[in-house]
């Protein structure tokens, strides 16, 4: 159901324009080397291995926990702390399934967040109206992911490479902007947006359920999610369907430059802060959660729910680890440990699903 | 194909035509500048001693790690307004590094230069050991701050903070707000540093210590990184861990920001909230009533540094002891900050 593969050519889709639309979906599923009946058999119980893990972290939480675990407040600070990787993480799915990679993303996160809190940005937020932060902060994510995109597709860098020296740069330049230091965000309305609770549910899970969902419906519904699948599953096929390979790729690094604004605008909110130290090695988190949640690293394979899943197995871990006041080493062990665990699982399941009728 | 072409072009247009609007808007965005408010300055003067009168010219060089956080920026912003104070300091300073090598190639340079005297705050003490053992081969005395040398010949004169003195104070504190405040079977949660750091073991073990003196325990325990984000999510996990807390130590107030926006955000302000190092937002808090108290780690201890290089350079003792020469170590003092007292400390607060 949520595997990408599973769009049959007869799903519904929303603008049938061009008729090269059926080669492209050829190509998309030229990619996927077994083919679509196999991998949508397998996609169920790819999901299967990673709801499971996560259902054995509640279990543990619950069991040491007991009520001071289970309950809706505690539930809401876990996704409140995971969406801000969460939104990252969706925008890194497309470009691990595009066949790319992206270092720079807790970089930007800091560029970002830091170019909306300047004094100079907050007093002309406060002059004009408040979303110009909000503007602002998206700009830079953006034009971040066009300059690594351009670099990728047109200027022929590796993307590891490519991304490392962004990493290295928007950092950097967030720390000449910052000097170093914390900068506050006075701008009341912006806080008030951010902070507060729709029908219970914090204004940050509800971007980051937004973000998910839309990622999931252009992932599975649209000609570009298709299109990103057939360029990271074969790029020659890709490029003989008559996809402007490199266009596409400048696309989904724009694309996960743009998540990361948001990521920004969410964590400036929740700690009231722009800082060049946001984001310290959220490529790591995002990556990790990206994988784990069975997305290939060589690309052309993938899912938005796999990927949501990481990132709530992650969260959950962290809660579970502080309300057992257990130390931050043996948390980093765990992590390590869960991520080889899931990952076995899934292939299990995968194997398991793929020989049975 | 030229039917399709034309719209796509014009979105193209479009999208550039926004771009160059945002960047323009951008551009403006950079900038940092605080409006101007007046600047006040001035050293303290010591009356009865004539150790501030301009003597020979000294060269004092002064190398430090970068500056990636709120207290260690106002290391170095302090250090160079001291130096600044006196006309008799001709002060050559390094460009912050975390990097010991580059460190090091500083401390030779500085060697070479055959400077008066240096002061050293060293990314890792043991590391730049050698290369200062070196300077005071030659004749430059070193004065060594913050995180010690692995030996006793390295430096002339150690000046450092009491991290484990912080960890005793804000226990102590804290043992004194259980009695005054009859708190029976109190809940006491601790928000770390950088766990792997033996500053913060150091300080860990100065609160469980004082604490163990009034027969408590730290029930809860959370670890962040120094950085904003890092203590927002420790603080906001910790206290989903305990229904009601009587009293929390946060470690660092740079760490701060993030631990008060995660009590803000869980509308939690049950227990008394004790902070770390001495921010001017935590000083802010505590006259707002918003905090209890902050342990004070001096962020002017290279300051300091830079004053008793330049006695040690001409000669000179500290006129408030006896000893006519500068002592060997000095180890500073970490009180307790709160309502009371904040604005006689609210000057040596440091912007995170």
């Amino acid at each position: 159901m949520t595997d990408t593969a599973g769009v049959s050519p007869s799903a519904s889709q929303p603008e049938p324009t061009s008729d090269s639309k059926s080669v492209e979906e050829a190509a998309a599923r030229a990619g996927q080397q077994q083919g679509g009946l196999a991998l949508l058999r397998t996609s169920a119980g790819r999901n299967l291995g990673l709801v499971l893990a996560l259902v054995l972290v509640c279990i543990a939480g619950f069991v040491t926990s007991g009520s001071q675990f289970a309950n809706l407040d505690n539930a809401l600070t876990i996704l409140r702390l995971a969406s801000v990787i969460g939104v990252v993480s969706i925008g890194m799915t497309f470009v691990i399934i595009g066949g790319g990679i992206d270092l720079s993303v807790g970089a930007i996160v800091a560029l970002a967040s830091v170019w909306c809190t300047t004094l100079a940005t907050q007093r002309m937020a406060e002059d004009t109206h408040w979303t110009m932060m909000v503007f602002s902060a998206l700009a830079v994510g953006l034009g971040c992911g066009l300059v690594n995109g351009l670099l990728i597709s047109y200027g022929g860098v590796v993307p590891f490479i490519a991304t490392l020296a962004m990493l290295a740069a928007a950092r950097g330049y967030a720390e000449i902007l910052a000097q170093r230091r914390t900068q506050l965000v006075s701008v009341s309305e912006f806080l008030d947006f951010f902070r507060i609770d729709v029908l219970g549910v914090p204004m940050l899970v509800l971007i980051f359920v937004v973000v998910s969902a839309i990622g999931w419906v252009v992932l599975n519904r649209t000609t570009f999610g298709r299109r990103t699948l057939a360029v990271g599953g074969n790029p020659e096929a890709a490029r003989l369907a008559g996809i402007n390979i490199k266009r596409h790729t400048v696309m989904l690094y724009a694309l996960l430059g743009l998540c990361c604004g948001i990521a920004a605008l969410m964590i400036t909110a929740r700690t009231t802060t722009g800082a060049s130290t946001h984001g310290l090695l959220y490529e790591l988190d995002a990556i990790a959660a990206v994988v784990i949640g069975g997305t290939l690293l060589s690309g052309g394979r993938g899912t938005i729910v796999g990927t949501v899943l990481g990132v709530l197995i992650f969260g959950v871990l962290n809660n579970v680890f502080v309300q057992n006041d257990l130390s931050s080493s043996a948390q980093a062990v765990a992590k390590g440990v869960i991520i080889v665990a899931a990952v076995l699982l899934q292939q299990r399941f995968a194997r398991q699903s793929s020989s049975s009728p | 194909m030229s039917v399709s072409t034309l719209p796509r072009r014009r979105r193209l247009l479009t999208g550039v035509a926004t771009l160059a609007v945002s960047a323009v808007v951008l551009t403006g965005c950079t900038s940092n500048e605080p409006e101007p408010t007046g600047d006040t300055g001035g050293g303290t003067e010591n009356a009865a001693s004539s150790n501030d009168d301009t003597g020979e010219t000294v060269t004092i060089g002064f190398s430090g790690p970068a500056a990636d956080h709120g207290w260690l920026a106002a290391i170095n912003s302090s250090a160079q307004a001291e130096a600044e104070k006196y006309e008799d300091i001709d002060f050559q300073t390094a460009e912050g590094t975390n990097d010991p090598s580059a460190q090091i190639a500083q401390v030779e340079t500085f060697i070479n230069n055959k400077v008066d005297a240096i002061v050293l705050l060293p990314t890792d003490g043991a590391a730049l050991t050698d290369v200062a053992i070196k300077a005071m081969d030659a004749g430059i005395p070193v004065i060594n701050v913050d995180r010690e040398f692995s030996s006793p010949f390295a430096a002339r004169t150690t000046i450092l903070g009491d991290n484990y003195g912080m960890g005793v104070s804000a226990g102590t504190y804290a043992c004194q707000l259980i009695e005054d405040n009859d708190i029976a079977d109190p809940v006491i949660a601790e928000i770390a540093g950088i766990d792997s750091l033996p500053l913060t073991q150091d300080r860990s073990q100065g609160f469980k210590d004082a604490l163990e003196a009034c027969d408590q325990e730290v029930d809860n325990r959370v670890a962040a990184e120094f950085t904003v984000e890092s203590g927002n999510e420790a603080a906001a996990n910790l206290l989903q861990a305990e229904d009601k807390i009587d009293i929390i130590w946060n470690h660092d107030d740079d760490q701060g920001v993030g631990v008060k926006a995660a009590f803000d955000d869980a509308g939690r302000d049950e227990f008394f909230f004790i902070g770390g190092a001495g921010s001017k937002n935590a000083m802010q808090w505590i006259k707002d009533g918003e905090m209890e108290a902050t342990v004070l780690y001096p962020p002017t201890q290279a300051a300091d540094g830079i004053r008793l290089a330049r006695l040690i350079a001409q000669d000179k003792g500290m006129s408030d002891l006896v000893q006519v020469e500068v002592p060997k170590r000095i180890v500073l003092n970490a009180p307790v900050v709160n309502a009371d007292n904040v604005d006689q400390y609210f000057d040596l607060g440091f912007e995170s």
